[in-house]
């Protein structure tokens, strides 16, 4: 039970960022006229293109960077350390992207970081995205990664509202500011991070322009 | 005290639950057939079965594995019948040995996921155990054969 929660949750996670995947440019241009959050043609209120675009840029950002990204790639590899190399030991995703046979993810990666500089870091649920929903960050442009990660499709069935509390409270996500010994942090603090999330749903969930 | 218990004996362990699982077992259990070559998940070398998946014991700490079943080379099979074991032997694989028995453990695995195994699929397995007597050639022959054995063929 606990395994099916904690794919549901990474999956979840994953697809936030991720609604390019096959429609981009089409969908991307069509969804961009308009806020998200509305109904065709009516801004939410409080909306405001260019507020919410910015924060989308800040939480960019922290999505891109290593201790994010590194479990979002593009192939069917985990990435690793600050210039996000392939992992070592021909680690693969598998179906579930928790690994395969002897190199699965929880075989070295414990519950919590292990002490030390270049010691395996560590949480409950670490893992990457499944195979079925792969929820790419890395080589996406604002514009891709903001459309994926709006698209329930793409982003394992969240809505904006579980988008939200995903990226403030998901134990995996918070892990990215506690990533154990010799590892840097993303750019901005934790409640930066989903401030500026939850200010580019609030304004309107805009997507960047590029 | 933690409950251990491992080649499905049970043991009640005096040790500290942040100990590495591979110091209970080599310096507390005196199960020596598992090897210490990293300590820092990287080799391999310190591979057992949790509840049936490879581990790295040197960064499994005691308290992951409390009550947990846990298996080291020695607990394999109780009179080296495993088609690991005897395809290992029929194919000579060790140089030194320090390596072979986290391949054997990780092999293991591989067998009972995937029954028979492409090249492709031993190194997905494989890769992440390291042998620094280059024994690779042969751990792959070994592991085919081992495949025909698991299921009645060639003896
Ligand atoms: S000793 Fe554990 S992986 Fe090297
Ligand atoms: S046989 Fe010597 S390290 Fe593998």
């Amino acid at each position: 039970m606990k395994k099916v929660i904690y794919t549901l949750m990474t999956t979840i996670f994953l697809g936030m960022v991720f609604m390019s995947f096959h429609k981009e440019p089409a969908s991307a241009s069509a969804v961009s006229t308009k806020p998200a959050t509305t109904s065709p043609g009516l801004p939410a209120p409080g909306a405001d293109k260019a507020a919410s675009q910015k924060a989308f840029l800040a939480v960019y950002k922290v999505l891109m960077s290593p201790r994010c990204m590194n479990c979002h790639p593009s192939g069917d590899a985990p990435l690793q350390g600050d210039d996000s190399h392939p992992h070592a030991q021909n680690v693969q995703r598998g179906a579930e992207g928790k690994g395969v046979y002897a190199l699965k993810c929880t075989n070295c990666h414990q519950p919590q970081n292990t002490p030390g500089e270049n010691m395996p870091p560590g949480n409950p649920k670490w893992s990457l995205p499944p195979a079925d929903m792969k929820m790419v960050f890395q080589g996406r442009t604002p514009r891709q990664l903001a459309a994926q990660l709006l698209d329930p499709k793409l982003n394992g069935g969240r809505t904006k509202q579980q988008l939200i509390d995903h990226v403030t409270s998901d134990t995996l996500v918070l892990w990215g500011w506690h990533p154990g010994d010799g590892r840097t942090t993303p750019p901005l603090n934790h409640a930066e991070f989903a401030r500026q999330f939850k200010r580019w749903i609030d304004k309107g969930a805009y997507l960047p322009d590029k | 005290m933690v409950k251990l218990t491992v080649n499905q004996k049970e043991y009640q362990v005096d040790a500290s639950p942040d100990m590495p699982l591979l110091w209970v077992l080599r310096d507390v259990l005196g199960l020596t057939g598992t090897k210490f070559g990293c300590g820092m998940a990287l080799c391999g070398a310190c591979t057992v079965h949790l509840n049936g998946e490879a581990v790295r014991s040197c960064v499994t700490l005691l308290e992951r594995a409390a009550g947990q079943q846990i298996t080291t080379i020695e607990g394999l099979s109780a009179d080296n019948s495993h088609p690991l074991q005897k395809a290992w032997i029929q194919a000579d694989v060790p140089q030194c040995g320090y390596c072979q028995s986290g391949q054997i453990m990780s092999a293991a695995v591989l067998l009972r996921e995937n029954p028979h195994p492409t090249d492709k699929d031993i190194d997905d397995a494989m890769t992440g155990n390291i042998c620094r007597c280059g024994t690779y050639p042969r751990i792959r022959k070994a592991i085919h054969l081992a495949a025909q054995l698991q299921e009645g063929g060639a003896q």
